[in-house]
């Protein structure tokens, strides 16, 4: 009988170790495989002229990622802009100024924001940002936008990473130690004062770390961002044009025309792309997090 | 002047967060309002009829069957992967064990891998072993997509599990697989949380789907059948030029609302009583 349990907590033990070196090794299992698959047209065409020129005909065999990039990092721009100051006074309010009540009544809201599905926000963004940026906004200043832009695809991404962004500047605040405040506080600092030269420089490299994480998730957004920013491959010159990240593309593309040549070694590439900058810029922020956890909390 | 200060800043701080508040709100009110009208019995009790894509009767209950039979698939593998991950680095491994961190570090980055990376990597495995668009590839892929987000729940829980409940079976001479299966009991509720977030993730995702399941006005019968999804339904009918059409994919997009609400708000109420047991 004892041999048999022993058995059993032997052969749990080693399946759950096997299963955890599995998962381990799946991270890998995708880098490398999508490196494998756009290996293709990194033998074919020079690396650096497939990311710096912006010609993309797949049907001659062009491949330029330019447009493509340029555009996600438009849209991620600002959305970062616009999510940054709401979210960031937001949870200052939350961990420093609101009442316990406050608290339990804004964690919802948080939840269910952070909840709603991306095709949802895709949604709401034709249903009310795209037709207000092409008719109050954007005859202020350009003759003629029809709304899926730049802007709208900013607009809608930022309403998407502020969820993440208020979590995680919540947790960082939260780290500091409270006899931090009160020494700041009996020293006849405000809380405002308290905040802005206490809190907000202690909590730096957290702040950092939340939005370079919020940055990632921006680079990744798929569908929302393909629903409302138009999806023309030109490098947008205002914000009221329309644009093309390379999410979008991939989404787009992917599965239809397998048949020219390299056109899926291409999307590969794009996707593969995707992956290495948004790995470094998790493990990054990860990293910076981990440590702050460390520092507080044991 | 530091109090004027003190008065501006947090004017502005309540500012933003009426605003997110509102935004919040803002949303909701749209998608009710436009969905409301469209949303008959049909929508949700009827499959696409004859020229449904055209205007005409029918309704969504093949994407609705669907993303439903996807996300519990997608479920099981998620669990059968992460709760023996979650139990070994937590119970196997000690606390400044190097390998449960690199653990969690890796699954700490899957889980910020996007979704569209996902599906286009699941769908050249699945050209490459020759599959077609079907539902059991689409279970895989939300299976892994939502495998670190039910793994690193799981972990929150676990890690702050009492060390008097580790001891206490082990102390009575229980192998430490019957310990975790005490343990568990006790994290049921984190599970319960955990899944019902991740079902909430997995049914509105669309860019796994969008390669990997395929698209069909059918509830499929069969792992090998291709499956139609909800974020899919909305997406692709809000694509045509016919109001009617359109209307629906409101309407669609109102159910699937409703179906997050519920999922996040019972989330919330299984995370609540998972504080109340707290020891």
């Amino acid at each position: 009988m004892i041999r048999f349990r022993l058995f059993k907590d032997k052969t749990a033990r080693l399946s759950m170790l096997g299963i955890t070196i599995l998962s381990l090794g799946f991270l890998l299992l995708i880098g490398i495989g999508l490196f494998y698959m756009s290996l293709p047209i990194l033998r074919e065409k020079e690396t650096w002229k497939l990311l710096t020129s912006s010609n993309w005909k797949p049907f001659k065999g062009e491949f330029g990622f330019l447009p493509y990039i340029i555009s996600t990092l438009h849209v991620t721009f600002i959305a970062i802009i616009i999510a940054l100051p709401f979210s960031l006074l937001t949870s200052i309010y939350l961990t420093e100024y609101a009442t316990e009540k406050i608290r339990n009544f804004f964690a919802p809201i948080i939840d269910l924001l952070s909840g709603i599905p991306p095709v949802i926000y895709g949604v709401w963004g034709t249903l009310t940002i795209v037709p207000f940026i092409s008719e109050e906004i954007a005859p202020h200043f350009v003759e003629f936008s029809s709304g899926y832009s730049v802007l709208a695809g900013g607009i809608v991404l930022s309403v998407m990473i502020t969820p993440l962004l208020i979590s995680i500047f919540c947790e960082v605040f939260g780290s500091i130690p409270k006899e931090m405040r009160e020494a700041s506080l009996s020293l006849g600092a405000t809380k405002w004062q308290t905040v802005k030269q206490i809190i907000l420089r202690k909590s730096m490299p957290g702040i950092i770390a939340a939005i370079a994480l919020a940055v990632s998730r921006a680079f990744g957004e798929t569908i929302a961002v393909l629903m409302v920013c138009g999806n023309i491959p030109i490098i947008p010159s205002s914000i009221f044009d329309a644009c093309y990240p390379l999410p979008a593309l991939i989404a787009n593309n992917y599965g239809e025309m397998l048949s020219i040549p390299s056109y899926e070694s291409a999307l590969m590439m794009a996707a593969f792309l995707l992956f290495i900058i948004i790995v470094i810029f998790n493990a990054g922020s990860r990293l910076i997090l981990n440590r702050i956890e460390r520092r507080y909390h044991v | 002047m530091k109090l004027l200060e003190e008065k501006i800043f947090k004017a502005l701080m309540l500012i933003s967060a009426f605003v997110i508040i509102a935004v919040v709100g803002y949303i909701l009110f749209t998608i009710v309002s436009k969905g409301i009208g469209s949303l008959t019995w049909d929508m949700i009790s009827k499959g696409p009829g004859g020229g449904f894509y055209l205007g005409k009767e029918g309704g969504v209950l093949n994407a609705i069957v669907g993303s439903f039979y996807l996300v519990i698939g997608a479920v099981i593998i998620a669990l059968f992967l992460s709760i023996p991950v979650t139990m070994y680095i937590n119970f196997y491994l000690t606390k400044t064990s190097f390998f449960a961190k690199t653990v969690r570090f890796s699954f700490d980055i899957l889980f910020g891998i996007p979704s569209i990376v996902y599906g286009a990597f699941g769908f050249a495995v699945m050209i490459y072993f020759g599959l077609k668009a079907s539902l059991f590839g689409g279970i895989v892929v939300v299976g892994m997509l939502i495998t670190p987000i039910i793994m690193r729940s799981l972990d929150e829980v676990a890690r702050f599990i009492p060390r008097d409940l580790i001891e206490a079976p082990l102390s009575l001479g229980a192998t430490k697989y019957e310990m975790i299966k005490i343990l568990l009991r006790q994290l049921m509720p984190g599970i319960t949380t955990a899944v019902l977030l991740a079902i909430g993730r997995g049914i509105g995702d669309a860019a796994t789907v969008l390669f990997t399941a395929g698209y069909t006005d059918n509830i499929p019968t069969s792992l090998s059948h291709p499956t139609a999804t909800l974020p899919l339904a909305i997406f692709f009918q809000l694509g045509s030029p016919i109001e009617e059409v359109q209307n629906r994919a409101y309407a669609s997009a109102l159910i699937l609302t409703i179906i997050i609400l519920i999922l996040s708000l019972s989330a919330r109420y299984f995370s609540r009583k998972l504080s109340k047991n707290k020891v």
